[in-house]
């Protein structure tokens, strides 16, 4: 059992500049916890604090039910994954790899087995007596996971781990990654920027800005269900479309003025019916890119320019504009890249997510 | 196609061109380095002495003959001894006390960083003559600094400068206070190299602080410590200003150095012929010893 559970925890530097701010979560055993936010959003500082690489200014941390505030990092029996891998360059990987056990002065007949046993689930045997500056990018980061793995620790921490790989490497070491903690089935933390790699991988998601957390939940909730702006364009590729405007009532439900009063959508009643109609002056709708319909044959579509079309093979992007309000479609309806006149766009109203001061209602 | 490069870079390429940028620096290298020691080579193979400044015809090429008599005089084996006494002894312990001092000026927790940094530097920027009084004062039988600490832990006084037995000890002291700053700056420089995050991953794998020295820190290290090892025994093997300062080579030759007999021989005695060719064996020594300190990094 190795549950980690973060009570209230804040970082305060210099005795004003908090980077994390009263930050909770708890962490089942065996879960994927993925960490993610914009650069500065304190989320490797949290890490770092769980590490015990990091201290804790204000609140308490658990791991397994134990309060670990005090204790050293090394007693803390956890292993973490460094971004630019923390490979000691002057021992091969199999040091490398036996070192932390080593220091545990483990049996060298126990090292040997351990460290083949992790060698052989990343396939890295044949590299074992290789020094780290004769590996790629791809290589190292495995040899920083079999390091993690040999000690089999209570808990995995990644903090950036594919970042200084390029886009194909990425994914499959993203894979990769995925299949290791269904296999070794323990606990895993895993800070990034990337907000595919926290959909993909994790089983739950903690959004960080600005030091708080903005939003706790399972991926596909995540996406559907944005707690505010931030985590609706945060989450998602292309980012979700934002139009400010204001509500109406109407027969059924609501219509949405855009404020250059270029277009309205309607919004059935079951999307709008919480609204308070009177604070709707700065009112923000979005859309998701998949969530407009491009050619629409809808009697209510609306005109938009074409800036460009991106085709990504299996669907396009198009980048259209209505009147100067810029957004984007995702569609596998896919169009002449050069056209020049007006498409037709209407929205799928059932997906429209409603903002008032940034949080969604 | 085939691209003339020649025709791109003529003029910053030919090789005149390099040699009208470079000859400043080659004119003064070759007459204030390269002809000095080719001509001191020469000097070690003639008898040449006061007379023959005067008059040049008094040089006679008298082939090894300084180099055989070196070999029967008993002050030059002194020298010799006292010069491997003090790089054996002041040269690790210069190096330890640098790493040390390094070490402890790079931790996150050391407090007046810059201060201590500053001190330890300034003994390498004093002119050793003003340095000399102040340590001539600490070292004084009677009323020095260094009895007087002594006498709280029941030792009796020494005569540091005056016991042959001490006399030696005393510069090394004296010697390593004076040159550790430098090679400390230089090991701060080869600490801040060595990435952080070694030294995390290290902690979370459970390192202790010297588990973190034994296998970060020295073996990452290694280079500095070769290149100061190399600089050290370079500098070392030259000791001259302290003995001659502070107790000019004796007592009883117990301080007298290869470099210090070398500048008697020459400038005292004016056997300059003779003094060069003491010259050339330290040079060899010292060649010897860089090669050797090479060898061992390399089989490390």
């Amino acid at each position: 059992m190795a549950a980690v559970e973060v009570k209230n925890i804040s970082k305060i530097y210099d005795g004003n500049t908090k980077v994390v701010d009263n930050v909770n979560f708890e962490i089942k055993d065996k879960e994927f916890v993925v960490l993610v936010g914009p650069s500065g959003c304190g989320k490797s500082t949290t890490l770092r604090m769980i590490a015990g690489l990091e201290e804790i200014t204000e609140g308490e941390i658990y791991i397994a039910g134990e309060l670990i505030n005090n204790i050293a990092p090394s007693k803390r029996d956890i292993a973490m994954v460094f971004q630019n891998y923390a490979l000691y360059p002057h021992m091969t990987v199999f040091e490398n790899m036996a070192f932390g056990l080593k220091i545990k002065k483990t049996s060298k007949a126990d090292i040997i087995e351990r460290v083949h046993e992790a060698a052989n689930i990343l396939e890295i045997e044949q590299l074992l007596n290789r020094k780290p500056k004769a590996l790629s990018g791809g290589q190292k980061q495995r040899v920083a996971l079999g390091r993690a793995i040999v000690r089999k620790p209570k808990v995995f921490l990644f903090d950036e781990p594919l970042s200084n790989l390029d886009a194909k490497l990425r994914g499959q070491m993203r894979i990769e990654i995925s299949k290791l903690h269904k296999k070794l089935g323990v606990t895993m933390i895993y800070v990034t920027h990337d907000q595919t790699e926290a959909m993909t991988m994790g089983d739950k998601i903690v959004v960080m800005k600005d030091g708080v957390v903005q939003q706790i939940d399972e991926p596909i909730k995540l996406y559907k269900n944005p707690k505010n702006k931030f985590v609706a364009g945060f989450i998602g590729s292309p980012t979700m479309n934002f139009f400010t405007g204001k509500l109406n009532v109407e027969n059924n439900g609501f219509r949405f003025t855009c404020a250059n009063n270029e277009f309205t959508i309607f919004i059935p009643n079951n999307r709008a019916e919480t609204v308070n109609i009177n604070n709707t002056d700065s009112l923000t709708i979005g859309v998701r890119p998949e969530d407009i319909i491009i050619n629409s044959s809808d009697s209510a579509s609306i005109k938009a320019n074409v800036d460009l079309i991106e085709t990504l093979g299996s669907e396009s992007l198009y980048h259209l504009n209505i009147a100067g309000q810029k957004f984007i479609v995702k569609s596998t309806v896919h169009l002449d890249k050069n056209i020049t006149n007006d498409v037709k766009v209407s929205f799928n109203s059932k997906n429209i997510h409603l903002f008032i001061n940034e949080s969604a209602i | 196609m085939k691209i003339n490069i020649k025709k791109y870079y003529s003029g910053f390429g030919s090789k005149k061109s390099l040699l009208i940028f470079l000859s400043p620096a080659l004119l003064a290298i070759f007459s204030f380095f390269f002809i000095p020691v080719i001509a001191a080579f020469i000097i070690s193979f003639t008898d040449f002495s006061i007379y023959a400044l005067a008059d040049w015809n008094y040089i006679q090429f008298i082939g090894f003959d300084n180099y055989f008599r070196l070999f029967d005089d008993p002050l030059f084996w002194t020298s010799l001894k006292n010069t491997f006494y003090f790089v054996i002894v002041a040269g690790p312990l210069s190096i330890i006390a640098s790493l040390t001092a390094a070490i402890l000026l790079s931790s996150k927790t050391t407090l007046f960083k810059s201060f201590f940094r500053l001190s330890f530097f300034l003994p390498v920027v004093t002119t050793l003559v003003a340095v000399a009084i102040v340590w001539r004062f600490i070292y004084h039988p009677n009323f020095g600094l260094l009895n007087y600490a002594l006498g709280y832990l029941g030792i009796s006084p020494i005569d540091w400068l005056g016991d042959p037995n001490w006399a030696m000890p005393a510069i090394i002291l004296m010697a390593v206070w004076k040159s550790f700053g430098y090679n400390m700056i230089i090991f701060i420089a080869g600490l801040h190299n060595i990435p952080e995050q070694l030294y995390e991953a290290a902690e979370v794998e459970g390192a202790n602080s010297w588990h973190k020295f034994r296998n970060i820190t020295l073996p990452l290290l290694a280079p500095t410590t070769m290149f100061v090892g190399i600089i050290t025994l370079i500098g070392f093997f030259q000791l001259f200003a302290e003995p001659y300062i502070m107790t000019q080579g004796g007592p009883l030759n117990s301080t007298l150095s290869i470099v210090q007999y070398m500048y008697q021989e020459g400038f005292r005695w004016w056997n300059i012929g003779y003094s060069a060719a003491i010259a050339f064996v330290l040079f060899t020594i010292i060649f010897v010893g860089t090669i050797i300190q090479l060898k061992l990094k390399k089989n490390d």
